[in-house]
């Protein structure tokens, strides 16, 4: 299966992206952002990173990308797409998920292993996870407050469409402890945290059992790697 | 913007003879001016002035530290020099670590940068190492920091607290370079001078190594990156304000400012023409800008460039030559291009969207000459500017106060006669804002972007895998005591190398290589040089014992606010090769019903120490002893150990002592220890006191699982490293998930220290997390 990575300019988390396709048995294609071929790539990952420096609202330059017009297109067609981190901002941007992501409320940036519960596991990201399930994965950002209006907040609990929230700690102010979104229809999802960095043993966060063997997050890419040989 | 500059040629240079300049103003001495006109058989024009006097400053021609830094390259044996690609000299120092790989790293100072403008100064000294890196031909692998700040309760601090922190979050989480460790430090010395270093680190393959020089005649000479702009041109001014008519815009010198997205494109691009193979040399523009890269490029390649100025892209237009010369605008590097490889590079250049143009060629006759239009306004040996700057004996004086200070020894400090004052001792070191946890401020910095992250703070050392293949890896520990570099600066540079060498060899890495950074007062100042001196002398006397090489560095001097300077501060960074990141081994222990052990010899040595410090506010006597063959050994015996699967976990002893570690290691991963005292006190002859809070150098605490005891003890005492058996990890604490140590929830878990006192992993969290955020959060 070809799970396509997409860099921008600015992009840093597109070489873990690739290793985590990779470790759980996929073929990365890496896919330029101004190049609209996605190559037949079965789904795409927007990695982390700052895709132009960011110095405006993170990810809206990411968003008018020549590879985001395929991207939204596909998506459209069904096409998984995952957004982490900064991929997450560049999808908001985008309006393939709804909502905002602003300046963390501690007002710096955050790096830490974070628990999340797993709140939806009907998406081609999530199913191999169990429903409230808690996992470790690792959090680095400095604009991951996740804002939306009152209504739509309420349209995102009421459909089930909130995949991720923090558990025990809300490391940046997020409303209802949203950490990650999935659409209605379930192809498309989007989180702050990262699961590309807990996917291989040795050097992902610490469990009680060793240091830094933490491998949640690998079931996000086995996940989609299952629904597509199921698909 | 369409100012007329009238530019000072060298046609009307030697027309002029005796024109005034403005040399003493640009930091120049009189017989360095003179120097200048001898060389050049004529007055310099006002653009080589400023390029001679940026290039003979002390920052850039080391004209103070020189004679001093030579023996880092003379007290080598053949042994030192043989995983040495590259020493001292070029832009970083280039190890061989196996398996065709090669790693080089550096560290260097943007001290001053960074008490005026904290934000910016501390994430252009991030930028300018990591180009440091870039232009050796590797891809920079990791980043950490040395910070010293002023005391935490005087009212400035703060904002260079947040300042530095926030600057280096920001430029390296945006590169995305991970950031594997450093130092924080509090002392008021520090007040008007922190020290902000920063240190990087890159891998390469052997065949594409890069140098800085430009030899090919005919290659093209091309800028590209960010613009030039008007930053950083400081003393440049008083040339502008005489190029310029009284209506002309004003001539403030700027701050250099950091983008770090424009040097993360930067890496990508000269990662990729590196690959292309169509970068004949390269060096990056840091500190005195094109000045530095012309003519260091010339001078390294012994040949020559003629470049036109008009040609540099400019955010500025009203910028005159000089200014342009002198700009320290960031995120922009010279590569000399062959012409057959021009369209490959443009090629490359262009995906980036990165900027070039093409300022010039090599030529074959050593001189450098740069136009301005028409106009010649530079005609230079380039050696003379690059390499053959002043060089200073400076007065050396044994300072008046030493022997007093050392007489002050630590020894009438009355100490704790019973255990709960004992217990209240080891609460406020380890909760003083020195010994305090750092999670406050290395949370704000992203360690696991690349994803070869093996370890990082809190362990002793930074460690990352440079293979996938096979795991090769490295680790890297900085150290730095300026206590006890004000007591004994020859000491003082041993015990940060041998602590930085013990950190590196506690991971169960071999250390290798040193780079260093050189903290000092005023050169000027006899008293300073003389600590100076001491210092480069103790730590090349170091290396040479412990058979590793210095490969570079760098030196800051002019660190005080009027006549006092800040305390010696070496800052010594110690690389380690591992064959294989997976058995690296943690700072703290994770497993119950291991067994605790102290390696090494607990001396009452507390003058200079944390507990002097911290409890009776005292700096005075000698600092603790250094044997460095005995640190080899236990690097030996630890490298050892850890090959034969044997070691949990290893902390180094060092400020704070065993209570120290103690606390850190229950913390590490939320396991409890019950630990005795009534050994290390018999075979040491020491009270309480010294047992807890001694900083006896060459001691490791290891924890070690039942099965390998007899293994263990056996492999120490056949290398002669004394081992003492002081307790058991017991008790497990509910950690909130991934801070470590952040946040122990439960309380079966406890560091008990018999006869002294008992603690709730969660009470001890709470002293030793609490402080950095009380402070400063």
């Amino acid at each position: 299966m070809r799970i396509g990575v997409v860099t921008f300019p600015g992009t840093l988390d597109d070489r873990d992206a690739q290793r985590a396709v990779r470790l759980a048995g996929g073929e990365p294609v890496a896919l330029w952002h101004a190049d609209t071929n996605l190559h037949t790539v079965d789904a795409v990952v927007l990695p982390g990173g700052f895709s132009f420096g960011d110095y405006l609202r993170c990810g809206a330059i990411a968003a008018q990308a020549p590879v985001m017009e395929s991207i939204i297109k596909a998506a459209a067609g069904g096409l998984p797409v995952l957004g982490i981190c900064n991929g997450f901002q560049v999808l908001v941007e985008s309006h393939l998920l709804p909502g905002g992501l602003i300046r963390n409320d501690v007002q710096t940036f955050v790096c830490r292993d974070q628990k999340l519960v797993v709140e939806n596991v009907d998406t081609p990201w999530t199913n191999e996870f169990t429903l409230g399930q808690e996992i470790t994965i690792p959090l680095k950002n400095g604009e991951g407050g996740y804002i939306a209006d009152a209504e739509t907040l309420k349209r995102l609990e009421g459909e089930g469409l909130v995949a991720f929230r923090y558990k025990d700690f809300n490391p940046n102010g997020s409303m209802n402890d949203i950490a990650g979104l999935r659409n209605e229809r379930g192809n498309v999802v989007g989180l702050m945290p990262h699961p590309e960095h807990a996917v291989e043993a040795g050097f992902g966060p610490d469990t009680s059992v060793a240091m830094r063997s933490g491998v949640d997050g690998l079931k996000f890419f086995t996940s989609v790697l299952k629904s597509l040989v199921e698909a | 913007m369409s100012n007329v500059i009238a530019v000072d040629t060298t046609k009307n240079a030697k027309a002029t003879p005796e024109k005034a300049q403005p040399w003493k103003e640009l930091g120049l001495k009189e017989d360095e001016y003179a120097r200048i006109r001898e060389i050049l058989g004529r007055r310099p024009t006002s653009a080589e002035l400023a390029m001679y006097s940026v290039m003979w400053s002390e920052h850039c021609s080391y004209k103070s530290s020189k004679i001093y830094l030579r023996q880092f390259g003379e007290k080598v044996t053949d042994e030192m020099r043989e995983h040495l690609m590259v020493g001292m000299g070029e832009n970083a120092g280039v190890v061989d670590i196996g398996e065709g790989w090669a790693v080089t790293f550096k560290v260097e100072s943007h001290n001053h940068p960074s008490y005026i403008e904290p934000f910016q100064g501390a994430a252009t000294g991030v930028g300018g190492i990591v180009r440091d890196i870039l232009t050796m031909g590797a891809r920079p692998i990791a980043v950490m920091d040395q910070l010293r700040f002023g005391d935490v309760s005087h009212p400035d601090t703060a904002r260079v607290v947040h300042g530095v922190v926030s600057g280096i979050s920001f430029y390296g989480n945006c590169l995305g370079l991970p950031n594997i460790g450093g130092e924080t430090v509090f002392d008021k010395v520090y007040q008007g001078n922190p020290l902000v270093n920063a240190l990087s680190v890159g891998a390469l393959r052997h065949e594409d190594l890069k140098l800085a020089k430009a030899s090919n005649p005919g290659d093209q000479v091309i800028l590209f990156g960010a613009r030039t702009g008007a930053d950083g041109i400081g003393g440049v001014s008083v040339l502008a304000s005489e190029t310029f008519d009284a209506d002309g815009p004003s001539r403030r010198p700027a701050v250099q400012v950091g983008d770090p997205f424009a040097e993360k494109v930067l890496i990508e691009c000269c990662l990729e023409l590196y690959a292309a193979g169509v970068v004949a040399g390269i060096q990056d523009l840091g500190g005195a800008g094109l000045s530095c890269a012309t003519s260091e490029l010339a001078s390294n390649g012994q040949a020559g460039m003629r470049v036109q100025l008009r040609n540099v892209l400019l955010r500025d237009e009203s910028l005159t030559p000089e200014e342009i010369l002198m700009s320290e605008s960031q995120e922009r590097m010279m590569a000399i291009v062959p012409k057959r490889d021009l369209a490959a590079f443009k090629k490359i250049v262009e995906k980036w969207e990165v900027e070039y143009s093409v300022l010039g060629e090599v030529i074959r006759e050593p001189r450098l000459y740069i136009n301005w239009g028409d106009e010649e306004i530079v005609n230079v040996p380039p050696r003379t500017v690059a390499h053959d700057g002043p060089v200073y004996e400076r007065p050396v004086a044994y300072p008046a106060w030493i022997d007093a200070l050392n007489a002050d020894s630590s020894s009438r400090l009355a100490r704790a006669t019973d255990a709960a004052a004992l217990a209240e001792q080891i609460v406020e070191v380890v909760s003083s804002p020195n010994q305090a946890s750092k999670n406050w401020i290395t949370n704000q910095y992203d360690h696991y972007v690349g994803g070869n992250t093996a370890l990082a703070m809190p362990d002793d050392g930074g460690m990352v895998r440079v293979s996938e293949e096979t795991g090769l890896g490295i680790a890297i520990a900085t150290d730095a005591n300026g206590r006890y570099g004000q007591l004994d600066p020859y000491a003082g540079a041993q015990l940060a190398l041998a602590e930085a060498y013990r950190n590196v060899a506690v991971t169960g890495a071999t250390p290798m290589a040193v780079t260093n950074c050189l903290n000092f007062g005023s050169p000027e100042n006899p008293e300073v040089m003389w600590q100076f001196k001491q210092a480069t002398a103790g730590l090349a006397d170091g290396c040479l014992a412990l058979g590793i090489p210095v490969t570079g560095g760098n030196v800051s001097f002019y660190n005080q606010t009027g006549d006092v300077a800040i305390h010696p501060t070496p800052v010594v960074g110690v690389l380690g090769v591992i064959d294989d990141v997976a058995r690296r081994i943690p700072a703290g222990w994770q497993d119950e019903g291991h067994n605790l052990y102290l390696l090494g010899t607990t001396r009452d040595e507390l003058d200079g120490s944390v507990w002097a410090g911290v409890i009776h506010d005292h700096l005075g006597g000698k600092p603790p002893v250094v044997d460095l063959a005995f640190e080899a050994k236990l690097a030996a015996a630890l490298n050892a150990a850890s090959e034969q699967g044997l070691l949990a976990s290893a902390h180094d002893l060092s400020e704070g002592g065993l209570a120290q570690a103690l606390v850190e290691g229950v913390l590490r991963f939320g396991v409890g220890a019950r630990v005795w005292l009534d050994e290390i006190k018999q075979v040491g002859n020491v009270d309480d006191t010294a047992a807890l809070f001694s900083e006896s150098t060459g001691r490791v605490l290891v924890s070690v699982g039942r099965e390998d005891d007899v293994k263990f003890v056996g492999l120490c005492e056949a290398r002669g490293i004394p081992v003492l058996r002081i307790g058991v990890t017991d008790g497990r604490a509910v950690l909130a998930a991934g801070s470590g140590a952040a946040s122990a929830t439960d309380s079966d878990a406890r560091l008990e220290i018999q006869g002294v006192a008992s603690w709730s992993l969660a009470e001890l969290a709470g002293v030793h997390e609490g402080t950095l955020p009380e402070l400063f959060g």
